[in-house]
């Protein structure tokens, strides 16, 4: 099993480096995720964060694309709910990138 | 591509078997795709939908909150027979309330579990263009 060390702690992680244990997630460990694909995160990332984190916490599941899309813009606004404000701050998926900042799993369907 | 009728049929306790939340991880796979897509919980599967279940006794994860994502997922016919709960002594009150907003209706949240009787549930089946059985 893989680990990334932060600040002398170490997370376990899955061989695509999703965190192996959602509770062993923290602020630091998003930062050294995000830092390591040259990713700075600002406020606009941790609303998306946040609110991936509190959707599974809700319903056990990191939601899809779609989903989130729909979702952030009802919570966020709707200048916030399209793919392309999503695409812009996680390039690399929205729903792979920023759930693996989040310590969640990766979204169920996701490739 | 053409839209089909996918119903998820499901008959199992939602522990001790993996065919609950087997089933579950495909609907939601499956939703990505569009398709006019059906549940049903017959038998034992109506224990799937009880609300309030605690697993950690058993060391199984709890997935029964998904089930309240599924309106997300435009998910939202989902049939439970009558007999089925009137066998095990349950109602739909023991069952969680699970809902759908309507966009076209400014978001009015609507009920997602249509309470029907075996008969009911044998014409939804025939209208199906696909049936996966869990």
């Amino acid at each position: 099993m893989a680990a990334i060390e932060v600040n002398g702690k170490s997370y376990e992680v899955d061989e695509e480096g999703y965190l192996s244990d959602l509770n062993q997630w923290d602020k630091d460990v998003a930062e050294a995720m995000a830092n390591a694909e040259d990713c700075k995160l600002t406020d606009e990332h941790w609303d998306i964060i946040n609110f991936l984190r509190e959707y599974y916490e809700e319903y056990q599941i990191a939601p899809a694309v779609r989903v989130l899309t729909k979702a952030v813009g009802k919570k966020l606004g709707k200048d916030k709910g399209n793919s392309k404000y999503l695409y812009e701050l996680f390039p690399y998926g929205p729903g792979k990138q920023a759930c693996k900042y989040a310590g969640l799993p990766k979204p169920t369907g996701c490739v | 591509m053409a839209t089909k009728k996918f119903m998820y049929l499901n008959r199992k306790a939602p522990y001790g078997t993996v065919y609950a939340l087997e089933s579950l991880e495909v609907v939601l796979i499956g939703a990505a795709f569009e398709q006019d897509v059906s549940l049903a919980f017959i038998g034992d599967g109506v224990y799937q939908l009880v609300k309030g279940q605690k697993t950690d006794g058993i060391g199984m994860k709890n997935f029964s909150p998904t089930f309240a994502a599924l309106g997300d997922y435009e998910v939202n016919k989902i049939y439970v027979e009558k007999e089925s709960l009137e066998e095990r002594g349950l109602t739909l009150e023991d069952l969680q309330h699970l809902v759908w907003e309507d966009e076209d209706d400014d978001y009015a949240e609507k009920d997602s579990i249509r309470l029907v009787n075996r008969s009911e549930l044998a014409d939804v089946l025939d209208d199906q263009d696909i049936v996966l059985s869990f």
